[in-house]
């Protein structure tokens, strides 16, 4: 193979079979480490939206601040909580993964709830909704698909970016890169690359299952809901 | 000494800020790697973008194909590329092998935003640029690409911004940029440095912003322009689920 070198062919399959329980516990704690961030994010973001939505002096400074959060190098945000939350721990890995999750959530959120139709808010305040069910019943929903456009982006970056908290001793398929670099050996570089590309894939198709599933009236195409 | 008094001192100290491996040589090499990336990728991403959103051909595999890219991690991309034989025998491997990474990290918000400007422009301006009796070229320089230049600034700085922010991983494989504080101090558990590093990271990202930003309302066609604060709002706002992935 023309890419044999001192870094090793890009995939040699016997390491693979021999690392092959090494590899899955890995995989799965790159799972955890991007559910607990995202699902975390979901349950900040989703009260803050709905707060800045309709406090609009409240907008500004949540808006201006998590996009503050991400002009901040992963590595260094990581390093810099390193001594509150501990070194080569979850809580510091996933302090930082969460507030990389918030802006796209955030912004998503209020985009969403903004979005909603004026007619559905006087349909509502005239069927006689109190403001906590209209916005249950009626703005929340309707703000759904901008919510869940967030979520997959936010999933799907949270994947990638659990990749760098190997730095701190976390990281999933990360490890893998560093171990890859480190050996100068290219296989466990293109696992954790593949297996990180095909993690995003697949959580992604999934949220767009869920996509079909919590929105019925999307599935009619372009049509109004009936 | 508390910690920010630390940090005061790390930047009024001249000596940190002269040298090889000071302030000065550090951020200028972080913004070598920037521009040299930026740049390339926006002409590929600007050219790619605009021509398949004019003609519309092949605009699904490649527009799905730049989103498939943004999951792969750039840590990962870098290392590979940076521990191949061919990159270690150069000199300059280190930096190569980064500006191939954040190439490729730039190009798909670029290239997506472009597509998209191009793509959704009025047809009748389109018909009517053609009644004029334009050639498809002219029509593409001198009116799609001119009133799809929000967008496409809008890319540009997502983009830059993001390598900006993402150069500093550069540091791991042996460049000597502003993520050379932070790794150095993430070994040594230094962090005043680490801190120092991060922010002069940050500044320099949000400085990037605000430069293009204002080159962008300075590039926009008058007509397009509303009240500064407005535009701003607008185009953000309506970007919010185009924007890609934070900082690696």
């Amino acid at each position: 193979m023309a890419l044999v070198g001192s870094a090793g062919p890009l995939l040699q399959w016997s390491w693979i079979s021999s690392q092959s329980g090494t590899i899955l516990s890995l995989l799965v704690q790159h799972i955890e480490l991007t559910a607990i961030a995202v699902g975390i994010g979901l349950v900040i973001s989703l009260p803050l939206g709905v707060a800045a939505w309709r406090l609009p002096a409240l907008r500004t400074p949540l808006v201006g601040f998590t996009g503050l959060l991400y002009v901040i190098p992963s590595v260094a945000l990581m390093a810099l909580l390193a001594p509150v939350t501990g070194f080569f721990s979850v809580t510091t890995a996933e302090v930082a993964l969460v507030s990389y999750t918030l802006l796209i959530l955030l912004r998503n959120t209020v985009a969403g709830l903004s979005s909603v139709p004026a007619d559905a808010h006087e349909a509502a305040r005239g069927m006689g909704y109190s403001e906590l069910e209209e916005l249950f019943k009626v703005q929340l929903p309707l703000a759904l698909p901008s919510v869940l456009a967030g979520l997959r982006v936010a999933t799907v970056t949270t994947i990638g970016l659990v990749n760098v908290t190997a730095f701190i001793g976390q990281g999933g398929l990360g490890q893998l890169i560093i171990q890859g670099f480190g050996e100068d050996f290219n296989t466990p570089i293109v696992v954790g690359l593949v297996l990180s590309v095909l993690l995003a894939g697949v959580a992604d198709a999934i949220l767009v299952a869920v996509e079909h599933l919590v929105l019925p009236w999307r599935r009619a195409g372009a049509g109004a809901p009936r | 000494m508390s910690f920010l008094s630390q940090v005061a001192t790390f930047f009024t100290t001249g000596s940190n800020w002269t040298g090889s491996s000071g302030i000065v040589a550090l951020s200028l090499e972080q913004a070598k790697l920037a521009v040299v990336a930026v740049v390339t990728a926006v002409i590929a991403g600007v050219g790619a973008g605009s021509l398949l959103g004019h003609s519309g051909r092949g605009s699904f595999a490649v527009v799905n194909a730049a989103n498939a890219a943004r999951a792969v991690p750039s840590f990962a991309l870098l290392t590979l590329i940076a521990i191949q034989p061919a990159m270690v025998r150069l000199q300059e491997g280190g930096f190569i092998a980064a500006a191939i990474t954040m190439f490729a990290l730039a190009v798909p918000p670029i290239l997506t935003n472009a597509y998209v400007g191009v793509r959704d422009i009025d047809p009748a301006v389109r018909s009517a640029a053609l009644a004029m009796g334009m050639t498809p070229g002219q029509l593409l320089r001198q009116v799609e690409l001119p009133l799809a230049l929000p967008l496409v600034m809008a890319g540009i700085r997502t983009a830059a911004v993001e390598v900006v922010a993402t150069a500093t991983l550069a540091a791991y494989v042996g460049v000597s940029d502003l993520g050379t504080y932070i790794f150095t101090g993430l070994d040594t558990r230094n962090n005043v440095e680490t801190f120092s590093g991060a922010l002069l990271v940050a500044v320099l990202a949000l400085g990037v912003d605000l430069v293009l930003a204002a080159a962008a309302r300075g590039l926009t066609p008058v007509g397009l322009r509303g009240p500064s604060w407005s535009w701003r709002h607008g185009t953000t706002a309506s970007l919010a689920t185009l924007r890609p992935s934070p900082p690696i």
